[in-house]
Formats: C-alpha cells, structure tokens, sequence
C-alpha cells in the first residue's frame, strides 16, 4: 500500500443504502427478506461517518486533502453518494450492482473497499464509516476492512483527534462499562457510534452545489472483486408478539403469577 | 418594496420548506398545503420590515422542522442502539 503525502489526510467514508429509519419492516410471504419497496437513505451510522469526515477538515484545515466517499449499489444509490456530497464531502466513487442482485456481504464489501483503497494514487490514510448498518446490523465490515488491510482499527469511536503531523489518533471508544482511550497509528480503520457527533442538515443550496462534484462509476468486475453471497438466509421471520402484562393486586397474587410462569423460589 | 433579492429569498426559502415537507412523520398534517397557504397569504407586503418578519418566520420554521427531524432520528437511534449493550431495545 503506498503511503500518502507525509502530512496531508486522505480520508475515504464508505456509505451504505439502507431502508429509512422510519419505516415499518414487513416481512416478505416468502419469509426470505423484508420489504425493500420502501423509502432508503443513508445508514445513519455513516451520515455520523460523514459528518466527522467534514468536522476533521473543518478542524485540521488544509491538512485534509480529500474526503471521498463510496458506496456499492444499484443505479439509486448514487443518491446517498449526493448526500454525502451535499454534507461537504469532495468526490465520489459508485460500484454499481444490478438492482436485482443480492445484497453484498460484509466481507464481499471489505475486499471491495481494500480494491478501492489499492487504486487510490494518493493513498488513503483514514477510513470512517458507520459501526453497523441499520438494516443487517451485521457489525463487521470496517473490523474486516482493518484485518485485510493489516491496519489500525478503533471501532465504536465516540471521540476521534488526529494529528496528521505525527500519522497518530486518539480515539474514544464506547465499551461495556465505560469509555476506553486508544493511540493508534495512521493508517487507520475507524466505525463510528452514535455519540460521536450530530450530523448536519445537507442544504438544498449545497444539494445544487454537490451536483458539480465528480462521482466516479465501477463495476466490482473492474475491482476484481466477487460480490457473490457466500451465506444463505434460511428465514426471516417477526418477532414474537408481545403478549400482554397483567395487574395484580397485592404480593401473595405476584408471587402466585411466578409460580404459574414455571419460576421456582430459591433458598435464601 | 418587495426587491429581486427577497423575491429570490422568499423563493429559495419555500422550495427547501417544500422539499422537507415531503419528510413531515404526522400524515395527519397538511404540510403543503399551510405552505402554500402560509406564503399566497403574504404574497403582496410591501413594508420591507414586514417582508423580513416574514421571511424570518419561515426560517425559523425551517429550523423548528430540521430540529423535530433530527430529535425523532436521534431518539429512535438512542432507543434501538442504547449506550448500554447489555440492555435490549424496547419491543
């Protein structure tokens, strides 16, 4: 992997298309998927990815020479390529699937991401991108990005400070039972939790603006990457429903409703 | 006097309100319509005091909106992915 210019950031934010937030999954009769005839946008874990991209120029200056971000999707997903673009990013790069093909798989998207990565002239010394996706809440691909790549790796990053000079972050993590801090040397892979920032609003003037700014196309074919899921969803199906609670009226009832639910009293 | 440059802004001001219209969560509110109501009302001031109060109100709408929309995205997320990972999203 070439290095980048000794002082100068190169940062690439991967995003992903995902079913709104908003929207209320049905499960398909099939019972293989969900509902995709539905509203998308931008996984909200990667608008934080972009939103901190922008944040670290906004603080560093001229040390962050490019933001780029990219995004593996249908034709649609050059969308949320807007978006990022609208939020302050410079360029972007679409490998575009055929709308009917099968979602990647997360270690499908780390090979694609190290390919984008190889073919970067600059280099890229820093990837952000969202922790999971809301969608398959996989969790997987910036750790496999990082093992790939034989990179740093700083995931559920609650606070990032970089210092370009010296090709070293601070991160914060958000662990069980607390906040870790971590030094990592760049190149880094960071996946970013949902302390991390508040993303901004993508103005219409600055949609209009983003509409000049390059977004390149390729196919993973071009990457040399295969895309084929190598899993097999068996089923997909709802939760159980909630069953109602019930009301009791005084401890004995409490205790009488527990033994009835099969919970056995321990010997104190 | 309505000039050009309120003119543009009171234009540029009502597509970003109609463009985030489209998001409104409450299908029971008529978004749309009280914009179009909202702006036809004060289609012929001509005090340019009042023109900047009214533009200043429809940003100030726009603010309010932007508030709502990322407060319901970061409440849903706060709830769905607690801080705490060992407790459960509620059903």
């Amino acid at each position: 992997m070439r290095p980048s210019a000794v002082r100068l950031l190169n940062i690439l934010v991967p995003v992903k298309r995902t079913v709104d937030y908003a929207v209320k999954i049905r499960v398909n009769p099939d019972q293989k998927g969900v509902d995709l005839n539905v509203k998308h946008s931008m996984n909200p874990f990667d608008e934080i990815a972009v939103e901190e991209a922008v944040r670290l120029r906004e603080r560093l200056k001229d040390e962050v020479k490019s933001i780029k971000v990219v995004t593996i999707g249908p034709t649609k997903a050059a969308e949320t390529l807007r978006t990022a673009l609208a939020i302050g990013a410079d360029s972007a790069i679409h490998i575009e699937v055929p709308e009917s093909a099968p979602a990647p798989e997360p270690l499908g998207v780390a090979k694609a991401l190290r390919a984008v990565i190889e073919r970067e002239k600059e280099g890229v010394d820093l990837v952000i991108m969202g922790k999971q996706a809301i969608d398959d809440d996989a969790g997987q691909t910036g750790q496999m990005l990082a093992g790939l790549m034989d990179w740093a790796q700083a995931t559920f990053a609650s606070k990032l400070v970089v210092d370009p000079k010296k090709k070293e972050a601070e991160v914060t993590r958000e662990i069980d039972g607390g906040l870790q801090e971590l030094k990592c040397r760049l190149p880094l892979v960071v996946t970013t939790d949902l302390r991390l920032n508040e993303p901004r609003y993508a103005s219409l003037p600055n949609i209009m603006k983003a509409k000049k700014k390059p977004i390149e196309k390729l196919t993973p074919a071009e990457l040399g990457v295969d895309l084929k899921p190598i899993l097999e969803t068996i089923k997909v199906t709802e939760p159980p429903k909630r069953v109602g609670g019930g009301k009791v009226e005084n401890v004995d009832q409490l205790i009488a409703k527990l033994k009835e639910a099969g919970i056995t009293p321990v010997k104190s | 006097m309505a000039t050009r440059e309120t003119r543009l802004r009171a234009i540029s001001l009502y597509k970003e309100l109609h463009r985030l219209g489209r998001e409104y969560p409450d299908p029971a509110y008529n978004f749309h319509k009280k914009l179009r109501g909202l702006f036809e009302k004060n289609r012929n001031l001509s005090d340019p005091q009042e023109i900047e109060k009214a533009i200043k109100l429809g940003e100030y709408i726009r603010n309010e909106t932007l508030a709502l929309y990322s407060l319901r995205k970061y409440r849903y997320l706060k709830r769905m992915y607690p801080q705490d990972s060992l407790s459960d999203p509620p059903l």
